[in-house]
């Protein structure tokens, strides 16, 4: 029997929020066609046939009692008694879903039974659905187009040279992808490094810049983290494209989260996010609507480092070739 | 001073990764909330966690963290360990709880002073 080739562990982040976050509710079958315990073997063959499925839920007042699969039925017409009713033959060793179950969990049971169907329950035990390891591949390969879609449009980088001689580098930051998530923070604190600041500011920059990168993976519909290294600060803007932040006072509250458990899981989450950035910054703002939420963050260079710098960049510069000025 | 190499023979637990066997270590952190650790701990520390995922490697990178201590058994995913390779942060490995690894860590480094 084929299983479905998703390791539920080690599979790319994006997969494993996929899994993680479909419900089996969301890929289930909800048009059921059941048979009550008084039903013949041959009513089932019937109704398989005419409704091109292979395995039949038994039902007695919503309860699951049993599935009548087409080797029953082989075996019923092999035998002959094909007449008698499902109760005597059906299958009542059951291995169930519930319909809150992540889909990880259907996955890991089709690859573990030898089950091509599985029913699903609700949570007061009534059968609900029914899922095959078809409908799992059909809607997961539907959500992995629409993630790959994504990516192809978003995962660029963008370097900008402004006439201030300030240079300006820029992140697209796609939602939920985990996999890359720290990029643009690490490649900002690289960037600072070079410049020969103090690790005590380069610290409050990276912590800066990951906090507000980590909120657009984790909350926003996606958007860009932009660092503009002046002469005198780092200024970091995180700008998305929404849902929004409904209360920023309780968002800017140490403790305070609306993320999931799959993302507390992670280790995301801690409520930390937006008031370790504040913590960090000279000047800081934030504004939000539905639209989208910008935030910018500026961390000052002290004199001596101001001083420092520029000590530093001549010695630097005086060893390479002109850049022209 | 104690060193990566130094502290992770002390206390004897697995090494997953070491590129840099110099680095110092200066103390430890232990956390799971990566935010939590993103405000607290501090450069050369070692993070006492069990998240065993490329993000703690983001984290302890951009905190110039040396090492990352895996405990209650928690393997690294293979991305993990690459990315803790091209970043060069330590990571070690252990049976034990974060509470013991905390307890050992400050022995040791004490010991090694």
């Amino acid at each position: 029997m084929q299983t479905i080739p998703i390791n539920t562990y080690t599979s790319p982040t994006i997969i494993l929020e996929l899994i993680y976050r479909l419900k089996v509710k969301d890929v289930m079958t909800r048009n059921l066609h059941a048979v009550t315990r008084d039903a013949t073997m041959r009513e089932v063959q019937h109704l398989m046939r005419e409704k091109s499925i292979t395995g039949v839920p038994v039902v007695s007042a919503k309860r699951l009692i049993g599935i009548v699969s087409m080797d029953d039925i082989i075996q019923a017409l092999d035998q002959g008694y094909v007449g008698d009713a499902v109760e005597y033959h059906m299958s009542k060793n059951l291995i169930v879903l519930e319909e809150d179950m992540p889909v990880s969990f259907a996955i890991s049971y089709f690859d573990r039974y030898r089950y091509h169907r599985l029913p699903v329950l609700s949570k007061n035990k009534e059968l609900v659905g029914i899922v095959t390891t078809r409908d799992i591949t059909t809607r997961l390969l539907w959500e992995i187009n629409r993630e790959v879609e994504n990516m192809e449009r978003m995962n660029q980088e963008t370097l900008i040279i402004d006439g201030l001689s300030r240079e300006v580098t820029s992140f697209s930051i796609m939602k939920h992808d985990f996999e890359n998530a720290g990029f643009a923070s690490t490649e900002i604190k690289k960037r600072l490094k070079k410049s020969g600041l103090f690790p005590r500011t380069i610290r409050k920059a990276a912590i800066a810049s990951y906090e507000l990168e980590i909120n657009l993976v984790v909350h926003s519909n996606g958007g860009r983290i932009t660092a503009e290294y002046g002469p005198q600060e780092v200024t970091i803007t995180s700008e998305d494209r929404g849902p929004g932040i409904p209360d920023v006072d309780k968002a800017l509250e140490k403790g305070y989260s609306t993320a999931n458990e799959w993302i507390r899981s992670l280790g995301f989450g801690a409520g930390m996010g937006l008031p370790n950035v504040k913590s960090v910054s000279d000047s800081f703002s934030i504004s939000s609507t539905s639209q989208g939420t910008l935030v910018v963050a500026t961390v000052k260079f002290s004199e001596k480092e101001i001083e420092m710098m520029k000590s530093y960049q001549k010695e630097n510069t005086d060893g390479e070739h002109s850049k022209g000025s | 001073m104690a060193n990566i190499a130094k502290v992770a023979e002390a206390l004897g637990y697995t090494v997953v990764t070491m590129k840099d066997p110099e680095r110092n270590v200066s103390g430890g952190y232990a956390g799971d909330l990566l935010s939590d650790v993103m405000g607290h701990a501090d450069e050369d520390e070692l993070l006492i966690t069990i998240q065993g995922h490329k993000n703690t490697v983001a984290v302890a990178s951009l905190l110039s963290l040396t090492a990352i201590i895996l405990c209650n058994g928690r393997e690294a995913l293979q991305d993990m360990i690459e990315s803790a390779e091209a970043e060069g942060v330590a990571i070690l490995q252990t049976q034990e709880t974060q509470y013991q690894a905390s307890v050992r860590l400050d022995g040791v480094l004490k010991a090694l002073k």
